[in-house]
């Protein structure tokens, strides 16, 4: 992988044709049907007095928290509070490592993810992820990195190029891209191949998008670059972000929740609520301090 | 294997270069550049001089930083290079020894008659003797244990890497390395006293199913024991735990990254597989086959004693499904301690197999070196 390129040309830096734009703006509000695919809309993800395990070692314990419907929330905290943990219990990734356990509930739109009989992979397919490090198949083209979702969770879907166009659009990587689909996605940026692996999860249309400091192995200007594509995503789906960017988590989320671990002891949640109380003025001086950078 | 250690003990030599060389290097450097680069190696093009700081008469002289080794490196140095050639020497020598050897039954047939004729006769005046049947039926036998063996492998190194907990994955690697442990002997007898029968009712499926594919055609009144297909069979046993350990190690380096984004894009566990531990592990797929490939080329008690050991002609009358077929090493194996004359043609034959061989492994180990999945594996 060329992890050293850079981007030589921003995307809001290319002037559309006309033509071009027309086609981006009705791929921007086309409905795009996948069949067996995920109820349509931004769900509530609810976790219920959650505790995660490694082996005999608890390392969360008792969180409840609320990520609302077309919400960012971000989790915040310094390293080994178990936010990662978190994240990886609210999509089913958590129980792919060996020894891991949960006690507690996850519900989406009202229902446990963990309920017998719920198979992980539909739950996946609801509740996307994207990881620190960008990951796409990199003997795969960008086109095949898109649509890679559909061929794995056995998906349909009538209009793939729209897809492919739509999902690009939305992670703010078309226009860079769209004359080389064909190309392999090992060949880009990285920060662009955050933004196709943001794609690559958004093409499945799932209800939640899980990431864990998505920008943390990126450069200044991709960062921004995934920050507004952040933004912009609010209104099809609910994002839960883990970042340990302060400003970050000031810019994007709307609700954020401080995760704190003591010495040996399992992590938990300080204090929740929204962005801009949680920044101000919080009511757990720990929160004050880590916000303010005196900790962590 | 070897290439690897000689590529090391090289890589000493250029650093343990004399040190009165470093001494001379720049008096040596002025008139030739490429003189130079040669020796080191590191060496680019000369900076263009001549900015606005200095006048553009100035020549530069390169300094050439070369290490100077201690005593005891130096002497390490050499037992490890001496080493690694020496293996390469020896494998000279066998070349070598086959070669003379073999001269006498070489030069009395003429090297292209003794790779392109099929019988094997030394009961007339002057012996008629070629490889070409004795290969026909190393290969066949060859491709049909790695056809065999390649799924099998695949889906063994899968159960050992994908699917198994930590500690049925140590029992499971046991388990295959013990298959390794066992003598050919011992699997050639099995073979010959027991598996033999029980796949004769499978061979005969096969011809009568398949039997408009020429190879897997039978005569209607052949035995079906001791065919290229058992041996096959039987050989599958042996290189499995060569592919399925190349398989398995390379299947092992397949990046969690990827994996994890397969499965978080709603992807089964084979999914996930199809996805990324293929196309990541197919070099080694491609590599630790072949390497099973020239084992199994070599393979020769098991074979020397299953098949009937009689060159077999090209077209008409090769049936893989049936009684017949002699390998290389199962026919030398099984003639050893005849004649002078016979004994120098067998030879003959060896170098040819010695040749086959040697290029199988070497592709192999450059086909896995130069995958992506293949960078940290050692075969």
């Amino acid at each position: 992988m060329t992890d050293t390129q850079t981007d030589v040309v921003n995307d809001e830096d290319i002037v559309d044709t006309p033509e071009q734009a027309a086609s981006v703006a009705k791929a921007k509000s086309a409905k795009v049907e996948i069949i067996g695919g995920p109820p349509a809309g931004a769900s509530t993800l609810v976790a219920r007095d959650a505790c995660a395990w490694f082996g005999d070692r608890l390392v969360l314990e008792g969180v409840d928290l609320t990520m609302p419907k077309g919400k960012v929330t971000a989790l915040i905290g310094p390293s080994g509070c178990g936010k990662s943990t978190f994240l990886r219990l609210l999509n089913r990734m958590h129980e792919l490592i060996p020894g891991a356990a949960l006690d507690g509930e996850i519900l989406l739109d009202g229902e446990d993810i963990y309920a017998t009989g719920t198979r992980a992979q539909q739950i996946r397919m609801r509740i996307g992820m994207v990881f620190q490090k960008p990951n796409p198949f990199p003997a795969m083209s960008i086109q095949e990195n898109v649509l890679a979702g559909l061929k794995l969770a056995r998906l349909k879907c009538d209009d793939k190029d729209m897809l492919v166009e739509q999902s690009l659009i939305r992670a703010g990587l078309w226009k860079e891209v769209r004359d080389r689909l064909d190309s392999p996605g090992g060949a880009l940026s990285g920060g662009q191949q955050q933004r196709l692996c943001i794609a690559r999860s958004l093409a499945v249309h799932p209800n939640v998008l899980l990431m864990d400091e998505p920008c943390s192995a990126l450069d200044p200007t991709s960062t921004r670059r995934v920050e507004e594509t952040i933004d912009e995503l609010r209104d099809i789906v609910t994002v839960v972000i883990v970042t340990h960017n302060m400003q970050q988590a000031q810019r994007v989320s709307d609700f954020c929740a401080f995760f704190l671990a003591e010495e040996n002891k399992p992590g938990f949640v300080v204090e929740h609520g929204e962005t801009d109380f949680i920044f101000s003025t919080p009511k757990d001086s720990r929160t004050l301090d880590y916000v303010q950078g005196r900790f962590g | 294997m070897f290439g690897s250690l000689l590529f090391a003990g090289s890589k000493c030599s250029l650093s343990a270069s004399d040190p009165s060389e470093a001494l001379s290097a720049r008096s040596r450097f002025v008139p030739i550049d490429g003189a130079l680069s040669l020796v080191s190696g590191t060496l680019v093009e000369e900076h263009p001089t001549g900015g606005a700081a200095e006048p553009a008469s100035t020549v530069r002289v390169k300094r050439i930083v070369t290490e100077v080794p201690s005593a005891v490196d130096r002497r390490f140095n050499f037992i490890t290079m001496g080493a690694g050639i020496s293996v390469l020497v020896l494998l000279l020598l066998v070349g070598l020894f086959l070669l003379i050897q073999s001269s006498d039954a070489l030069g009395q047939t003429g090297i292209f008659t003794f790779l392109t004729r099929t019988e094997w006769r030394t009961d007339v005046q002057p012996a008629r003797i070629g490889v070409l049947g004795l290969l026909t039926g190393t290969v066949l036998v060859a491709l049909v244990a790695v056809a065999i063996a390649i799924p099998f492998s695949v889906f063994c190194a899968l159960a050992i890497t994908e699917y198994s907990t930590a500690k049925r994955r140590k029992w499971l690697v046991g388990v295959v390395d013990l298959l390794a442990a066992v003598p050919s002997l011992l699997f050639g007898l099995w073979g010959f006293l027991y598996l033999s029968d029980k796949i004769v009712p499978i061979s005969r499926w096969l011809s009568q199913n398949f039997g408009f594919i020429p190879l897997f055609k039978t005569q209607s009144d052949a035995s079906l024991t001791g065919s290229i297909f058992i041996a096959g069979i039987v050989v599958a046993l042996m290189v499995l735990p060569i592919i399925t350990s190349v398989v398995r190690e390379v299947f092992s380096q397949t990046p969690p990254g990827e994996k994890e984004a397969a499965l978080a894009l709603g992807g089964t566990r084979w999914g996930m597989i199809r996805t990324v531990v293929f196309p990541f592990g197919k070099g080694g797929i491609i590599g630790g086959s072949m390497l099973g490939l020239g084992r199994a080329l070599g393979e020769t008690i098991a074979v020397a004693l299953l098949l009937p050991q009689v060159p077999q002609k090209i077209g008409e009358s090769i049936h893989i499904l049936q009684n017949g077929g002699a390998t290389v090493s199962g026919f030398i194996a099984n003639r050893a301690g005849a004649d002078s004359f016979t004994t120098s043609g067998l030879l003959a034959a060896g170098l040819v197999l010695f040749i086959i061989t040697l290029g199988t492994n070497m592709i192999a180990s450059v086909v896995v070196s130069k995958s992506r999945s293949g960078a940290g594996v050692d075969i």
